[in-house]
C-alpha cells in the first residue's frame, strides 16, 4: 500500500471536485445554448406578437406571453404589499419571541412547500370555496402565496442590512418610528428589496403547477377580458405544445422554450445587477 | 394667530397618529401573514382529505394498486416511486453540488468563481417545463439508446433532471455556510503547515457542517415535490420499487398523481379526497424536512453563540 | 438628492408595470373594439377531442368575432366533472357519462343532455421499424395486461414490449380498458399491466413510439402520424385483419371505433345552441374529417 504524500492527495482532491465542478457547469451551458441556438430561428416579431392558429401549430404565442404578464402583474399586486410590509414587521417591530420564531419557521416552510400543493389549495380555496371559478384572479392568488416567502426573506435581509444607527439618528431627530421607516430605512433597503421581488416574481413567471387547476387555458383565441377569464401562459403552453398536439413543429417548440428562457433570465440578471449596482452605491 | 396655528398643529398631530396607528396595525397583520397561509394550507389540506378515512380504510391506502376508476388507492406505489426518485436524484445532486460548492468557494481563482456562481444560478432559474421538454426531447432517446433500456421515460431520467433542479439550491446555501467560516481558522490551519486541501477537509467544512447538512436537506425538499418535469420524463407507470434497480423502469411519483388525475375528479368524490390525502403527505414531508433542517441551523448558531461569549 | 435618485426608481418600476398592463388592456380593447357585446362559451374535456374543439372554436370566431370559445383538455372524466360543477358550459367526452356522473349531475339539480359529434376509431399502433404488421384483439388484451412481453410471442423480434396508455382519466382508456383488455366483457376483472406507461397525452404516445421501436400504443385516428405505423386489428381469430380508417370506422367494420360526446347542463339554448348548431354544419364536419376522425354526418 503507496501513501501518497499530502501534496498528492491535494493535487488529486482539487483535480475530482474541479471536475465535478466542470460536471454541472458544462450542461447548464449545453442546455441554455442548446435552446438559445434551436429556438432564435423560430422566433421573430411576428412569432412574439401574432395568435396561434392552426391548432397552435403556426401563428405565434402572443396570448401565452400576454397571459404570463397579467399573472406577473396580478401576483406583483398582491405579493409585493403583503411581502414588504411582512418584512417590515419581521426587521423593525418584532422581538425575539416565540411568535416570532413561528413566523420564521412558517416563512421556511411556505417556501419548501411543492407547487402542486399550492395548486390543490388554491383548487380548494378560491377556485372551488370562494368560488373565482378558475380565473386570472384565482390563479394570482395562489401563486401570490408561493411568492411572499422569498419576497419577505430577501426584503428583511435588505432591510436588516441598513445599520441601526440610521434608525438611531432619525430617531433622536424627532421622527417617529413608522417616519423612520418610511424616510431612512426603506429607500436605504429599496434596492435589495428590489431584488427580492423579482427573484419572487420570477419563480411565478415560470411556474406550471400551480395555475394547472387554478386557471390556465389551453387554448384560448383571444385575449382574456376580464380577470374572471382564464388565461393562457407561457409555461402551461410550452408543456401543451411539447406533451399534447400532434405534429406540433420542434421549432416552434424550441421558440417558445427560447421565449420563456429569455423571459426568465432577463429578470435573473436584473435581479442581479441591482444587487451589485446596490453594493456598489452603498454609503455605508 | 397662535392659537388657530396650535390648532393646526394638533389636528394633524392626532392626523399623523391615526394614520400611524393604521399604519402600523397592517404592519403587523401582515407579519403574521406567512403564519396565516401555513395554517390555512394545512387546515384546507386536512379537512379535505379527512373524509377519505370515513370512505375507505387505512389498509386499502396501504397496498400495492393505484388504480383510481375503479376504486384502488394504494398509495404505496405512488410513495415509493417519490421516494426512490428523490434518492436517485440526491445521489446525484448532492456529490456534485457539494463539490461545486468547495470548487467555488475554496478553490476557484476568483475570475471562474464570478463566472461559476451566476452560471449556477441560471440553472435555478431554468423553469421546470423546459428541463421536461429538454428531458423529452434529448434526455429520454439518449438513455434508451445508452443504456439499452426498453425505454427512456424511466425514473432514472426523472432522477437526472431533478439533481438539476437541486444541484443550484444545494450549491447557492452550501456555499453561503462554507464562506460564512472565519477567515480566522483557515489561516490558522494554513499557518501550522497544513496544505489547502487538509484546511479544507478538517477545518472549513467541519466548521460549516451545519449548513452543508441544511443545503442537502433543501436539496431533497426541492426534489421530492418537483411536478411538472417528472410528470413529463418518468412514465408515469403505478409500480412497486423494488430496490435501486427500480431506478430504470417507469414510476410513478406522488406530485405527479395530484398534477395528472385532480383536473378530473368531481368535487367531493372519494379520489378527489384522496388526491388531498397525498397533497397532504406531501404537505407534511416537506414540513419534516423544513423544520429539521432549520433546527438543524438553530442549533448550529446556539453552539457558535457559546463559543462566542 | 439620493432620496429622490431612488424614488425614481419606484416611481419607474411602477409606471412600467402599469405601462405593461395597460398596453396588455389596450390591445384586447382594440381587439374588441367592433363589437357589441362579448361572449365566451367554456369547453372542457377529452383529449382526444380537445385538437378538435380547437379548430372548431378558431373557425367559430372566424365566422362570429363576438363569440370565443375557451378550450381546455384534460380528459373525459376532468371535462364531465367540471360540467357537473357548474365551471364550464360545454363538456367534451370520449365516452358516455357513467351512471354515477349523471346521478352526481341530477343531486346538482340538472339532467345532462348529450350530443354526438364525431365518431373515431382508436388505432393501435407501433414503431415503423417494428416488423409486425396485424394482431387479434386476444394478443392486444394479453400484451397490455402483461401476459405477453416479448415481441417474440407474437411472431416479432426479440424484443421486450414496452406499453403505453393514456392516462386513467382519459376516455380512451376507459374505452380500450373495456373493449380490448377487458374484450367487452363486463365481469372481467383484468387490468392494465402496472408497468404500462401512462402518458399525460395522445402527442406523447404518438411521439415516444415514433422513438422507440419497443414500444405499442393506442391513439385515436387523430393523432395517428406517418411517423408511427397503425396495425391491423382482428376483433377474432378468423384470419379477418382490418386497418382503421374512415371507411371501415363507418362501417363497424373495424372493432375498436367509438362516438365521441359533447355534453351540457341542459338542453342548448341561445349561444350554446347555435355553437351546437354550427358543430353539426357541413363547415364544421368538414374540418371533423381533416383532423382524421370520422363525421357524424
Amino acid at each position: 500500500m503507496i501513501r501518497l504524500s499530502r501534496h498528492h492527495t491535494e493535487r488529486i482532491a482539487f483535480s475530482v471536485i474541479g471536475l465535478a465542478a466542470v460536471a454541472t457547469a458544462v450542461p447548464i451551458i449545453v442546455i441554455v445554448g442548446s435552446i438559445f441556438f434551436s429556438g432564435a430561428e423560430a422566433v421573430s416579431w411576428q412569432f412574439l406578437l401574432e395568435m396561434p392558429r392552426d391548432g397552435m401549430r403556426s401563428g405565434g404565442i402572443w396570448p401565452a406571453i400576454i397571459g404570463t404578464v397579467y399573472l406577473v402583474v396580478g401576483t406583483g399586486l398582491i405579493s409585493i404589499p403583503l411581502g414588504i410590509a411582512s418584512a417590515i414587521y419581521l426587521s423593525e417591530y418584532a422581538t425575539d419571541s416565540y411568535w416570532t420564531r413561528m413566523i420564521r419557521l412558517a416563512i421556511v416552510n411556505l417556501a419548501g412547500i411543492p407547487s402542486v400543493v399550492y395548486g390543490l389549495f388554491g383548487l380548494g380555496l378560491f377556485v372551488l370555496f370562494l368560488d373565482l371559478g378558475s380565473s386570472i384572479v384565482a390563479a394570482c392568488l395562489t401563486l401570490s402565496i408561493m411568492t411572499i416567502p422569498v419576497i419577505i426573506s430577501t426584503a428583511e435581509e435588505a432591510l436588516r442590512s441598513v445599520p441601526q444607527s440610521f434608525r438611531v439618528v432619525s430617531v433622536g431627530m424627532g421622527a417617529t418610528r413608522w417616519q423612520t421607516i418610511r424616510r431612512v430605512v426603506l429607500p436605504q433597503a429599496l434596492p435589495g428589496i428590489l431584488t427580492g421581488v423579482i427573484l419572487g416574481l420570477n419563480r411565478a413567471a415560470g411556474e406550471t403547477a400551480p395555475i394547472l387547476f387554478t386557471g390556465a387555458a389551453f387554448f384560448l383565441p383571444k385575449l382574456p377580458n376580464s380577470i374572471f377569464d382564464q388565461t393562457m401562459a407561457l409555461p402551461y403552453h410550452l408543456f401543451v405544445i411539447s406533451t399534447q398536439v400532434p405534429e406540433m413543429p420542434i421549432t416552434i417548440q424550441y421558440g417558445t422554450a427560447t421565449v420563456l428562457i429569455t423571459f426568465v433570465l432577463t429578470m435573473n440578471i436584473l435581479a442581479a445587477s441591482v444587487r451589485s449596482w446596490q453594493r456598489r452605491k452603498r454609503e455605508w | 394667530m397662535t392659537k388657530l396655528v396650535n390648532r393646526k398643529m394638533t389636528f394633524n398631530t392626532k392626523y399623523r397618529q391615526l394614520l400611524e396607528f393604521v399604519v402600523e396595525a397592517i404592519i403587523r397583520i401582515s407579519g403574521y401573514s406567512a403564519v396565516v397561509f401555513v395554517g390555512l394550507i394545512f387546515l384546507f389540506l386536512m379537512q379535505e382529505s379527512l373524509p377519505t378515512f370515513g370512505e375507505i380504510q387505512a389498509r386499502d391506502l396501504w397496498s400495492q394498486r393505484w388504480y383510481p376508476i375503479e376504486n384502488y388507492f394504494g398509495v404505496l406505489p405512488l410513495l415509493s416511486g417519490s421516494l426512490i426518485i428523490t434518492l436517485g436524484a440526491a445521489l446525484i445532486a448532492i456529490p456534485f453540488g457539494l463539490m461545486t460548492a468547495i470548487f467555488i468557494a475554496e478553490i476557484a481563482p476568483l475570475w471562474l468563481r464570478e463566472i461559476l456562481k451566476p452560471l449556477v444560478e441560471i440553472l435555478g432559474g431554468v423553469p421546470s417545463v423546459v428541463l421536461g421538454f429538454l428531458g423529452i426531447t434529448v434526455l429520454a432517446p439518449l438513455v434508451r439508446e445508452e443504456l439499452y433500456l426498453p425505454t427512456g421515460l424511466t425514473a432514472f431520467t426523472g432522477a437526472v433532471l431533478l439533481a438539476g433542479m437541486a444541484i443550484p439550491t444545494i450549491v447557492s446555501v452550501a456555499e453561503d455556510a462554507l464562506d460564512a467560516v472565519p477567515k480566522a481558522y483557515r489561516d490558522a490551519a494554513l499557518a501550522l503547515g497544513a496544505t489547502r486541501w487538509q484546511t479544507i477537509w478538517r477545518v472549513t467544512l467541519p466548521a460549516a457542517r451545519s449548513g452543508v447538512l441544511t443545503a442537502t436537506m433543501l436539496g431533497i425538499g426541492r426534489a421530492i415535490g418537483e411536478t411538472m418535469t417528472v410528470m413529463m420524463v418518468t412514465g408515469n407507470a403505478p409500480q412497486m420499487v423494488s430496490g435501486l434497480g427500480s431506478l430504470f423502469i417507469s414510476l410513478r411519483t406522488m406530485t405527479a398523481t395530484i398534477a395528472a388525475e385532480m383536473g378530473e375528479v368531481a368535487n367531493g368524490s372519494l379520489h378527489y379526497h384522496v388526491l388531498f390525502s397525498i397533497g397532504l403527505i406531501l404537505f407534511l414531508i416537506s414540513l419534516t424536512v423544513n423544520i429539521a433542517a432549520s433546527a438543524v441551523l438553530f442549533r448550529a448558531r446556539k453552539r457558535t453563540e457559546r463559543l462566542l461569549s | 438628492m439620493r432620496v429622490t435618485g431612488r424614488r425614481y426608481i419606484i416611481i419607474i418600476f411602477v409606471i412600467g408595470a402599469l405601462a405593461l398592463s395597460a398596453c396588455g388592456a389596450e390591445i384586447s380593447r382594440s381587439q374588441n373594439a367592433n363589437m357589441v357585446d362579448s361572449v365566451t362559451l367554456t369547453n372542457k374535456g377529452s383529449d382526444t377531442i380537445v385538437n378538435l374543439a380547437l379548430a372548431w372554436a378558431e373557425a367559430y370566431h372566424v365566422t362570429y368575432p363576438n363569440i370565443s370559445v375557451s378550450v381546455t383538455g384534460g380528459g373525459s372524466g376532468t371535462g364531465i366533472a367540471a360540467m357537473i360543477n357548474g365551471t364550464v358550459d360545454i363538456a367534451n367526452a370520449s365516452r358516455k357519462m357513467k351512471e354515477k356522473e349523471v346521478a352526481n349531475a341530477k343531486e346538482n339539480g340538472f339532467v345532462p343532455v348529450e350530443y354526438v359529434i364525431a365518431r373515431d376509431g382508436i388505432a393501435v399502433i407501433v414503431n415503423p421499424q417494428n416488423p409486425i404488421n396485424r394482431l387479434t384483439l386476444q394478443q392486444l388484451s394479453d400484451i397490455f395486461s402483461g401476459k405477453i412481453t416479448n415481441w417474440v410471442d407474437v411472431g416479432g423480434e426479440n424484443r421486450p414490449i414496452v406499453c403505453l396508455s393514456r392516462e386513467v382519466n382519459s376516455g380512451t382508456h376507459v374505452y380500450f380498458l373495456e373493449s380490448v383488455v377487458r374484450m367487452g366483457n363486463k365481469n372481467d376483472e383484468t387490468f392494465f399491466s402496472p408497468s404500462t406507461l401512462l402518458l399525460p397525452s395522445s402527442e406523447g404516445i404518438t411521439s415516444e413510439i415514433s422513438h422507440n421501436p419497443n414500444a405499442i400504443g393506442y391513439d385515436g385516428l387523430g393523432y395517428v402520424t406517418d411517423a408511427v405505423k397503425t396495425v391491423a386489428v382482428s376483433p377474432s381469430d378468423d384470419g379477418l385483419y382490418i386497418i382503421p380508417t374512415i371507411k371501415t370506422v363507418i362501417d363497424n367494420t373495424y372493432p375498436i371505433s367509438r362516438s365521441l360526446y359533447m355534453y351540457l347542463p341542459e338542453e342548448a339554448t341561445g349561444y350554446t345552441k347555435d355553437y351546437i348548431d354550427w358543430i353539426y354544419s357541413e363547415e364544421a364536419q368538414s374540418i371533423v374529417e381533416e383532423l382524421g376522425f370520422v363525421p357524424v354526418n
